[in-house]
C-alpha cells in the first residue's frame, strides 16, 4: 500500500458502552481523502458518540481509530489533528471574529504576522473578508456557521467533524447552507464527516453516506446506491419515502418471488443479487412513490407489473413534487406520485385509479 | 365601564404606595446624608447654610472628615478588610462553584446545604465562635510553648476570616449560578483547537466567569465594608470604620462629620453596588 | 491517568472547601458548644456541666428577653413580607419596562448601606430634637418637641426598614420569571383578583417568599446595631445580653450558651418554616 492510498481516517471493529447500552457496535470503515462522508441516522443511533471517539472526546472500548494510518487512540484530543465544528458551534462569545479563528494558532504559539496572514486567506476562502472584528453576536446564523468552520481550517485538519451544524438553521439558510457547505469542501479539499438524521442533507452533500442504526452501520454508499438498492430494510424505510406491505413468499420462480401480503394482496418482486428468499418466508416489501403509476381505472395491468385497484382519497398538490393519497382494497393508504396539470384529466379524490409498478422497483426483504 | 373606573383608581393608588415606600427608603438616607451639609455643629434643623466643611476643614471644632485622623485610619483598615476579604471569598467561591458544578462526589447535595449555611447563621455567633475558638487554640499553645501568636487574638486577621466565613456562601452562590450557564461544548470546542486544560481554563473558562467573579468580588466588598455584628467581636486596636463610627455615636455624640463619612458611604456603596449590577447584566451568554 | 488526573482536581477543589467549613464554622461551632459546657465553681476552676443552661432557664430576664427576640423578629419579618410583597409585584410584573429596571435599581443600590448608617438616619429623622419632630412644632400640631426614639415601635420600623430589601430582592427575581400567561389564563378561567393571587401567584413566589423571610429572619433575630440604637437601653435585645456577657463581663462560658441558644432557637424557626411551606434549603436561599 503506497502513502498516497492510505485513507484519511479509518475504524476498525470500533465498540463503545456506557455501562449496560451498547452505543457503537462493531463499527469498521474506510474514508478515502478528500471526499465528503455524513453518518446518516436517527437520534440515539450512536452517530455522535462514534464522532466523540473519533475527535478524542470518549475513548472506545475496543477497536481502534487510525487518522492517516496511525492510531490515535493513546493521543488527547487536543493533540489530534481532527477539528470539529458543534452543534451549536461553540464559537467563544467573549471574543471576537479574528480571536475566535486565531485561537487554535495562538494555542500552538504560531507567530503574530503568520496569524495574521492565516486568518486573512481563511477568511476570504470563506468569502467574509471583513467580518475580523465584528463580535459573535453581530454575525448572522449563516455566518457564524462560516466562521466555525473557519476556525477549525486554519488549522489543516486531517479531517474536518460536523456534528448536525444545520440543526439550529431556519429552512431556507439550511438549503442554502447545504449547497455552501459542498462547495466548501470542494475548496478546500479536505475530508469532512458530516453527521445528521436528516436525509436530505446527507443525500445531497455527500459523496459517501453511511447508514446506522442501534449502533450499528447498516450500509456504507454513494447517496444512489442507498436510495435505489438498499441493502436492509432500515435502509429502504430510513432513506427516501417508500410504502410498505408485510407478507409471506408464496412462490419463487424464475428469479421473482411471488408474495401475498397480509391482505392477500399479489405482489411479483424480482430477486436482488445474494437475497436469500424461500417460499413460505415472511417479508416486507417496500415500493417508493415515484415508481408507481397512477391512472383512472379503465386501463388493466400488463405483463410484468404490479397493480392494485383503489379510490384516490386527497391530493397533496406540491408542485413538482405533488402525490395522490389512494385508499387501497383493504383499507391501507398507499402513496403515488403524479403530475398535476391543472387540466381535466387530472385525478380528483373520490376517483376510481389502477395502481401500477414494476416488480424491478418492488423491494423485498425477509423479516 | 365600571370595572375600568375601579381599575384605575386602584392602579393609581397601587402606585402612590410604591410612591410611598420608596420616599421611606429614601428618607432616612437622605437625612443622614444631607445633614453632612448643613453649616451647623449639630446634625438637626433649623438648616444653618451650605457648607463643606464636614468633609474639607481642618480645624476644631469643624473638622472634616478628610482630616480627622481616626475616621480615616478605619476607612483604611476597612479597605484594606474588604480587599482580603474580597480576594479570599472570590477564590474559594470559585473552586466551590467548579466543586458543585462539575465535580461528582458521594453526599454532594449535603455539603451543598452545609455551604449555604454559613449564610443562615447569625452574624454575632459565628463571631464570638471564631473568638472562643482562635482564643484557646492561642492560649493553649502559650500555656505549652510559652509562645505567643498574635494573629490569633483579634485584630485585622480575625476579621477578615469571620467575615470570609460567610462572605464565601455569598461569592459561591453568585459565581456557581454564572458556571451553571456555561456551555460545557466550548471547552471542549477549544481542546478540539488544540488548547492545553491551562490554556483552557485561562482563555475560555475563566473569562466566561469574570463578570461573575467581579460582581461577586465587589459584592464582598460592600457587605464587609458594611458588617460590624461579627466584626464587633473580632477587632483588635484597628478598627474599621464602622466600629469607629460607633464609637464616636456612643461616646461623643453625633456631629455632623458622622453625616459627611455616611454620605461618602451611601454614594460609594451605591456607585459599587450599580458597577457590579452592570457588570452582571452586560455579561456575554450562551 | 485521565481518572488520576481527575480525582487529584477533584480534591484540589474539594480542600478549600473542607478548610473553609471545618475550620471556620465546624470547629468555631463545636467549641462553642463544648465551651458553653463548662461551669466556673471558682477562680480558674471549672467543672463540666449544664450550669450555663440552668442559668438560662432560672433567670426570666433572659428567656424573656430571647422570646421576645424571637416573636419581634417573625412580626418583622411578616411586616416585611406584607409590605414588601406588593412591591416586588409592582416592579416584576406591572411596571414597564424602562422604570421596572430603574426601580429595581433603587433597590439594589442602597441594599449594601450598612445598618448603622440608617439607623442614624432614623435617629436624625425622630429624636426630640430631629426632623421630624421639629416639623411638626413648626406646623404648630404639637406645642414642645417629641421624643420618637426609644420605643418598640421605633424598633421595629427600623428593623423593617434595615432588612426589606433582602426582602423585595429575591422576590421580584422569582416573580420575573413567572409567565404572564399564567395570570392571565387563571383570569380567563374565572378566577377573581384573590383567587389568582392565592392559586397561582403565591404558590409560584413561594421559593423566593421563603427565601426572603429566612433571610429576613436571620438578619433581624442576629441584629444587634438596630435595636441598641432605637430601642435605647431596654430594648432588651438578646443579641445585647450575648455582647453583655462578652465584652462587659467577660463571662464567655454563659455567653458562649446563650450564643448556642439564639443559633438553636433561630434554627428550630426556620426549620418549622421550611417543614410548613414544604420547601428546602437548597431550592429557597440558593436561588436567590
Amino acid at each position: 500500500m503506497t502513502v498516497t492510498d492510505t485513507p484519511d481516517l479509518e475504524c476498525t471493529a470500533v465498540c463503545k458502552d456506557f455501562g449496560q447500552v451498547r452505543a457503537v457496535d462493531n463499527v469498521s470503515f474506510q474514508i478515502p481523502k478528500g471526499s465528503f462522508f455524513s453518518i446518516l441516522g436517527p437520534s440515539g443511533c450512536g452517530k455522535t458518540t462514534l464522532m466523540r471517539m473519533i475527535a478524542g472526546f470518549e475513548d472506545p472500548s475496543s477497536g481502534d481509530i487510525e487518522i492517516k494510518g496511525k492510531s490515535v487512540l493513546n493521543t488527547p484530543p487536543n493533540k489530534r489533528n481532527v477539528k470539529m465544528v458543534f452543534q451549536h458551534l461553540a464559537l467563544f462569545p467573549m471574543m471576537n471574529v479574528y480571536e475566535n479563528i486565531a485561537y487554535g494558532l495562538r494555542c500552538v504559539g504560531t507567530d503574530k504576522a503568520t496569524i495574521d496572514q492565516k486568518v486573512k486567506d481563511v477568511l476570504e476562502r470563506i468569502a467574509l473578508p471583513d467580518v475580523g472584528n465584528r463580535e459573535v453576536h453581530q454575525l448572522s446564523g449563516g455566518q457564524k456557521q462560516r466562521i466555525a468552520i473557519a476556525r477549525c481550517m486554519v488549522l489543516d485538519p486531517d479531517v474536518l467533524l460536523l456534528d448536525e451544524p444545520l440543526g439550529a438553521l431556519d429552512l431556507k439558510l439550511r438549503e442554502a447552507m447545504k449547497i455552501e457547505l459542498k462547495l466548501l469542501q470542494h475548496q478546500f479539499n479536505t475530508t469532512f464527516i458530516y453527521i445528521t438524521h436528516d436525509q436530505s442533507e446527507a443525500l445531497v452533500m455527500s459523496d459517501h453516506v453511511a447508514i446506522m442504526n442501534e449502533g450499528r452501520f447498516e450500509q456504507i454508499g454513494r447517496p444512489e446506491e442507498l436510495y435505489h438498492a438498499p441493502k436492509t430494510a432500515f435502509v429502504a424505510g430510513f432513506v427516501g419515502d417508500s410504502n410498505r406491505w408485510s407478507g409471506k413468499v408464496s412462490a419463487v420462480e424464475g428469479g421473482k418471488a411471488k408474495v401475498t401480503t397480509d391482505a392477500g394482496l399479489q405482489m411479483l418482486c424480482q430477486k436482488r443479487d445474494g437475497s436469500d428468499l424461500s417460499a413460505g418466508q415472511s417479508v416486507n416489501i417496500y415500493v417508493r412513490p415515484e415508481f408507481i403509476s397512477a391512472k383512472r381505472a379503465d386501463t388493466g395491468a400488463a405483463g410484468d407489473l404490479n397493480a392494485i385497484r383503489g379510490k384516490v382519497d386527497s391530493v397533496l398538490f406540491n408542485g413538482a413534487n405533488s402525490r395522490v393519497l389512494v385508499r387501497g382494497p383493504s383499507g391501507e393508504l398507499i402513496e403515488a406520485d403524479v403530475v398535476v396539470t391543472g387540466s381535466d384529466s387530472d385525478l380528483r379524490a373520490g376517483d376510481d385509479v389502477a395502481l401500477s409498478w414494476s416488480d424491478q422497483q418492488t423491494m423485498c426483504f425477509a423479516t | 365601564m365600571a370595572q375600568s373606573r375601579s381599575n384605575k383608581a386602584f392602579l393609581l393608588g397601587y402606585r402612590l404606595y410604591i410612591l410611598a415606600f420608596f420616599v421611606f427608603l429614601a428618607a432616612p438616607l437622605v437625612a443622614a446624608g444631607s445633614f453632612a451639609f448643613n453649616d451647623s455643629l449639630f446634625p438637626s434643623l433649623p438648616w444653618q447654610g451650605f457648607t463643606l466643611d464636614w468633609f474639607f476643614n481642618d480645624t476644631e471644632p469643624k473638622l472634616g472628615m478628610f482630616h480627622d485622623r481616626r475616621l480615616l485610619r478605619g476607612l483604611y483598615y476597612s479597605a484594606i478588610i474588604g480587599v482580603m476579604v474580597s480576594a479570599l471569598s472570590v477564590f474559594v467561591g470559585t473552586t466551590n462553584a467548579f466543586l458543585f458544578v462539575r465535580g461528582n462526589f458521594p453526599a454532594k447535595n449535603f455539603f451543598y446545604i452545609i455551604m449555604i449555611l454559613p449564610l443562615v447563621i447569625p452574624g454575632v455567633i459565628l463571631g464570638i465562635s471564631i473568638l472562643v475558638m482562635a482564643s484557646n487554640i492561642a492560649n493553649g499553645i502559650e500555656d505549652r510553648f510559652n509562645y505567643e501568636i498574635d494573629f490569633l487574638r483579634p485584630g485585622i486577621v480575625l476579621v477578615v476570616l469571620g467575615q470570609f466565613s460567610f462572605v464565601t456562601t455569598i461569592t459561591s452562590l453568585v459565581i456557581t449560578a454564572r458556571l451553571k450557564k456555561f456551555d460545557y461544548t466550548m471547552e471542549e470546542a477549544a481542546l478540539n483547537l488544540g488548547a492545553s486544560r491551562i490554556q483552557v481554563l485561562r482563555t475560555v473558562t475563566l473569562p466566561f466567569l469574570r463578570p461573575a467573579m467581579i460582581a461577586a468580588g465587589i459584592v464582598a466588598f460592600l457587605v464587609s465594608f458594611e458588617n460590624f455584628n461579627t466584626t464587633l467581636f473580632l477587632v483588635g486596636s484597628e478598627s474599621p470604620l464602622t466600629i469607629t463610627m460607633f464609637d464616636r455615636m456612643a461616646k461623643v455624640g453625633s456631629t455632623p462629620v458622622l453625616n459627611a463619612v455616611s454620605f461618602f458611604l451611601i454614594v460609594g456603596s451605591g456607585l459599587l453596588a450599580l458597577i457590579s449590577v452592570v457588570v452582571q447584566r452586560n455579561a456575554p451568554s450562551d | 491517568m485521565q481518572s488520576d488526573i481527575k480525582r487529584l482536581s477533584l480534591i484540589l477543589l474539594f480542600a478549600p472547601f473542607a478548610l473553609w467549613i471545618f475550620l471556620l464554622i465546624a470547629l468555631p461551632h463545636i467549641g462553642m458548644v463544648i465551651l458553653s459546657l463548662r461551669e466556673k465553681v471558682a477562680p480558674r476552676v471549672y467543672e463540666f456541666g449544664f450550669g450555663n443552661y440552668i442559668d438560662f432557664i432560672q433567670e426570666p430576664i433572659y428567656w424573656n428577653t430571647l422570646l421576645r427576640t424571637g416573636s419581634m423578629s417573625i412580626l418583622v419579618t411578616f411586616l416585611a413580607l406584607l409590605i414588601g410583597f406588593p412591591i416586588a409585584y409592582y416592579i416584576a410584573k406591572i411596571a414597564g419596562n424602562r422604570s421596572k429596571g430603574a426601580l429595581f435599581l433603587l433597590c439594589l443600590i442602597p441594599l449594601w448601606v450598612s445598618d448603622l448608617i440608617r439607623a442614624f438616619g432614623w435617629i436624625l429623622l425622630l429624636r426630640e430634637t430631629g426632623v421630624a419632630s421639629s416639623f411638626l412644632l413648626w406646623t404648630g400640631a404639637i406645642n414642645e418637641p417629641i421624643e420618637f426614639l426609644y420605643n418598640d415601635v421605633t424598633v421595629v420600623v427600623g428593623l423593617v426598614y434595615t432588612v426589606i430589601l433582602f426582602m423585595i430582592v429575591p422576590l421580584v427575581s422569582t416573580l420575573d420569571g413567572m409567565d404572564d400567561a399564567m395570570v392571565e389564563a387563571g383570569y380567563n378561567l374565572g378566577g377573581s383578583g384573590f383567587t389568582v393571587l392565592r392559586r397561582i401567584i403565591i404558590p409560584y413566589a413561594m421559593p423566593g417568599i421563603v427565601s426572603g423571610c429566612i433571610v429576613v429572619f436571620m438578619l433581624t433575630a442576629g441584629s444587634y446595631l438596630t435595636p441598641i440604637l432605637l430601642g435605647g437601653k431596654n430594648s432588651s435585645w438578646f443579641t445585647e445580653q450575648i455582647y453583655d456577657q462578652f465584652i462587659t463581663r467577660f463571662n464567655w462560658e454563659s455567653g458562649a450558651a446563650f450564643g448556642f441558644l439564639l443559633l438553636a432557637f433561630t434554627s428550630l424557626v426556620v426549620w418549622l418554616g421550611l417543614k410548613l411551606t414544604g420547601q428546602t434549603l437548597a431550592n429557597t436561599v440558593a436561588k436567590s
